[in-house]
């Protein structure tokens, strides 16, 4: 497998999963909007702390505002993680895999993009929101399923699969951190409310329900952060894409750096008291854990893709 | 029910139609074809046009062009659902021919790296060799393996109005389409299913297995299995649609310069995951001058340094073998009947198109008084640059380039204006004649393979010549058929349309 095909595939991957994390993440985030009280409902800002593009988001829109928002992470191509730009990404990317991707892959992701750009306008107003977005779900869905349905399991499919579950892991660290950090004091009359929060944090990883068929208990702070970190069962639980990281990892050559820098990141993940944890402590350990994601993404980087070319010799001084 | 196609107001007045010999008169191979067309009336031909375009955006079939602000831009390819129709003894000739001039351009360019007897023997002035901008020093002595030099041949053909098809032009350097041409076979399967299957054209759908063969063929190290790569500029380049359509195909890896090296070994390899993997033999979808930044232009970033080494020193084939292009110089083309007389010792079963060569003194002075009929064209010009198109053109023009002509006239080859055949195309209103010519693909390694028909390509525009994909131009799918088994119209509109409403069910 070429290096650069290699590169094109763990890119495509971690796109596509962009695309369906942010449009889980907004249709949720309108869903809970509608449950919460006025004077206690976070609104839209949390998305885009989620997102960490802040200070773009600020440079061309005066406030937080609900249109602003979801237009953002859906449409503005002027922003890398919006759904627009993932997808152009994710295409561009296929485009220069299309010997090893299978044809009606990339006719279903081109006809992802076609729905996803011909469509914008209906998806960024209030009533067409849902159904647009669960279009896009739905089709990301099937596109991850015809390639895990018909492409080649080879080493091209090791590195579609360390691109999804690392993008995954990233972003579930992510959701679990801004929604219990910034959203709601820990105050006992809030409790119903904090329950609907936690509730909006397992549906925008779909998680709800297999929560409830795996935990039997009902939906707490603690029980959530457990379920969403340590499941090794649930797909979108960031032990869950670390084991299927490593288990990638083990089928790929000359990986043990990358190997190494996993185990430590699941080390440091089995022994954190989810629980027991404050606001401050729980954002610390995802500002690690994503530290630790980040470097890992470096190793693979490294070991396997293009080396990037080589800066022009610095003349002697 | 839609209104039947009326074939008697169809005229393509004093041009070749392929299809229709006379206002309401069919030709002979395309009698069923244009009843079956004619049955399915306008609206149901204008739907199924549609469905075609639909098809063919979803299928990502598409190419790229530039603008001068918004760098490459991807279209979807314009495709016209009616096609073109060639009977088979017909074609056979056609491929006879091509096959024969191939074999000889083959012959010629060994020569000119070698020997260079046929400038001895006095059949090819050494001074047109002087002037080739694509003869390539750097090839002189080099022995591909098989001797073959250009391995896919993409051979432009025109019929002009007295039905005779001529070789316009031929490509040597990296012809594309042929990626559109089973394209638009897929397409039309999908759309004309029932008409398809009436007719029954000779299959294209193993081109990509023989070029893999042409190319495995090649290999320096026959006894492994051949890595065999298709060497692309990468995403930006008008054709990479093609390259990773034709990787696809054959299995083949898709590879940019920058996955390739040459070690020391004076061998070639990719870089992959596993480490350095030896690549055998080489597509090459890239210029010459842009192949190796040691052999050629060191400001090239899209080859590989050191390639020419490991070529010459036989440690990869490069298919088409660089300086292959020599071939397809305009003045060199006005030669190829000289050429096939001179290796082969035959007539050439295709003609040229009629080529006045101002270097000899009875066709300079034939080309200066007739001007205003002729098309001028300098030798090492292409895309139609620094051309004189007579009937269009000036008084004023015409002296210019009768001066130009004088000074230099070994620079300056002639040619009548051609009338090319039309073909009926879906318009707004119907159906009307365009303007067609034919690229068919000729593969050479241990044997010579032609496509069957080729690529169709089509002036969309209502009068116009142009046929190339930037400029407007479209394309048809190509059907060799049978004249042995012509088959009945198939059915009235209304039993059409009661056959739709049961696919329907």
């Amino acid at each position: 497998m070429l290096s650069r095909v290699a590169e094109n595939i763990y890119w495509l991957a971690r796109y596509i999963e962009r695309v369906e994390d942010t449009a889980r993440l907004v249709s949720v985030n309108a869903n809970l909007l509608l449950d919460l009280p006025r004077g206690i409902a976070p609104g839209w800002k949390p998305l885009i702390d989620i997102s960490g593009a802040n200070e773009l988001f600020e440079e061309h829109n005066k406030d937080y505002g609900e249109r602003q928002v979801v237009r953002f992470l859906l449409g503005d191509r002027r922003h890398g993680g919006s759904i627009i730009s993932a997808l152009t990404a994710a295409r561009e990317n296929c485009r220069t895999i299309r010997d090893i991707v299978p044809r009606e892959a990339w006719e279903q992701l081109n006809g992802l993009y076609l729905f996803a750009s011909d469509h914008l306008q209906e998806g960024s107003t209030k009533s067409g929101r849902h159904r647009y977005l669960r279009e896009l779900i739905a089709s990301v869905q099937g596109l991850n399923g015809l390639l895990d349905g018909t492409m080649l399991h080879d080493q091209g499919y090791e590195f579609l699969l360390l691109g999804r579950y690392l993008e995954r892991a990233d972003m579930t660290s992510r959701i679990a951190d801004v929604r219990s950090g910034t959203l709601l004091p820990e105050a006992d009359e809030l409790r119903p409310f904090d329950t609907i929060q936690w509730v909006s944090v397992l549906k925008s990883l779909t998680a709800y329900q297999m929560y409830r068929r795996s935990e039997q208990i009902r939906v707490q702070r603690g029980p959530v952060l457990r379920f969403i970190f340590h499941s090794d069962s649930f797909p979108r639980a960031v032990r869950y894409c670390m084991e299927t990281v490593r288990t990638g990892l083990e089928r790929l050559p000359q990986s043990d750096p990358a190997l190494r820098t996993l185990g430590r990141l699941a080390r440091s993940l089995d022994a954190v008291q989810l629980e027991s944890l404050s606001h401050i402590e729980l954002h610390d350990f995802v500002d690690e854990l994503q530290d630790g994601i980040a470097q890992l993404h470096q190793e693979i980087a490294t070991i396997w893709f293009l080396p990037l070319p080589e800066p022009p010799a610095a003349e002697d001084s | 029910m839609s209104h039947e196609i009326d074939w008697t107001e169809y005229a393509s007045d004093g041009f070749y139609d392929e299809l229709v010999a006379a206002p309401g008169e069919p030709r002979e191979i395309a009698r069923t074809l244009l009843a079956d067309i004619g049955a399915l009336g306008g609206e149901e031909l204008a739907a199924r046009q549609e469905a075609a375009d639909v098809s063919i955006k979803e299928m990502g079939i598409s190419f790229t062009v530039y603008s001068e602000e918004g760098g490459a831009i991807d279209r979807a390819w314009p495709f016209d659902v009616v096609p073109r129709v060639i009977p088979l003894r017909e074609w056979q000739r056609v491929e006879a021919g091509l096959k024969q001039r191939v074999l000889a351009l083959n012959l010629f360019i060994d020569d000119l790296y070698h020997e260079q007897k046929i400038i001895t023997d006095g059949v090819f002035p050494r001074e047109v060799l002087a002037k080739s901008v694509n003869f390539r020093e750097q090839c002189m002595g080099v022995n591909p393996p098989l001797g073959i030099w250009a391995h896919v041949c993409g051979s432009d053909l025109v019929r002009d109005a007295d039905g005779t098809i001529y070789v316009l032009e031929d490509n040597l350097r990296v012809p594309s389409g042929v990626s559109y041409m089973l394209e638009n076979r897929m397409v039309t399967k999908r759309v004309l299913p029932e008409i398809f299957e009436h007719y029954a054209p000779l299959p294209v759908d193993d081109y990509p297995s023989q070029l893999f063969d042409t190319l495995a063929a090649l290999s320096p190290r026959p006894a492994d299995y051949p890595e065999v790569v298709v060497l692309s500029p990468g995403i930006y380049n008008s054709a990479y649609f093609e390259h990773s359509y034709l990787a696809q195909q054959m299995g083949a890896e898709l590879v940019e310069g920058r996955d390739l090296f040459v070690d020391d070994d004076d061998c070639c390899y990719m870089r992959t995951i596993d480490g350095p993997a030896r690549v055998d033999v080489i597509y090459r979808r890239v210029d010459d001058l842009f192949l190796d930044p040691e052999a050629f232009r060191p400001d090239s970033a899209l080859g590989v340094p050191g390639l020419m080494r490991a070529w010459k020193a036989g440690n990869v084939a490069l298919a088409n073998a660089p300086g292959a292009g020599v071939a397809d110089d305009k003045v060199v083309y006005a030669f190829v009947p000289e050429i096939i007389r001179y290796y082969l010792d035959q007539d050439p079963i295709i003609p040229n198109v009629p080529t006045y060569r101002c270097m000899e003194p009875d066709a300079l002075k034939y080309v200066l008084a007739h001007l205003h009929e002729l098309v001028v064209k300098p030798a090492n010009e292409s895309g139609g640059y620094g051309m004189l198109v007579g009937p269009a053109s000036t008084a004023a023009e015409r002296e210019v380039f009768a001066e130009a002509i004088k000074k230099d006239p070994r620079n300056y080859i002639a040619q009548p204006t051609l009338k090319l055949s039309t073909v009926p195309t879906v318009v707004k209103k119907g159906i009307e004649p365009r303007h067609v010519d034919l690229r068919p693909f000729i593969l050479s390694a241990d044997r010579q393979q032609v496509t069957t028909g080729g690529l169709t390509r089509v002036a969309l525009r209502k009068g116009s010549l142009v046929v190339n994909s930037s400029q407007g131009g479209g394309s048809k799918d190509t059907w060799v058929v049978s004249e042995d088994v012509p088959g009945e119209p198939m059915a009235s509109s209304r039993d059409a349309a009661e056959r739709q409403s049961q696919t329907q069910d």
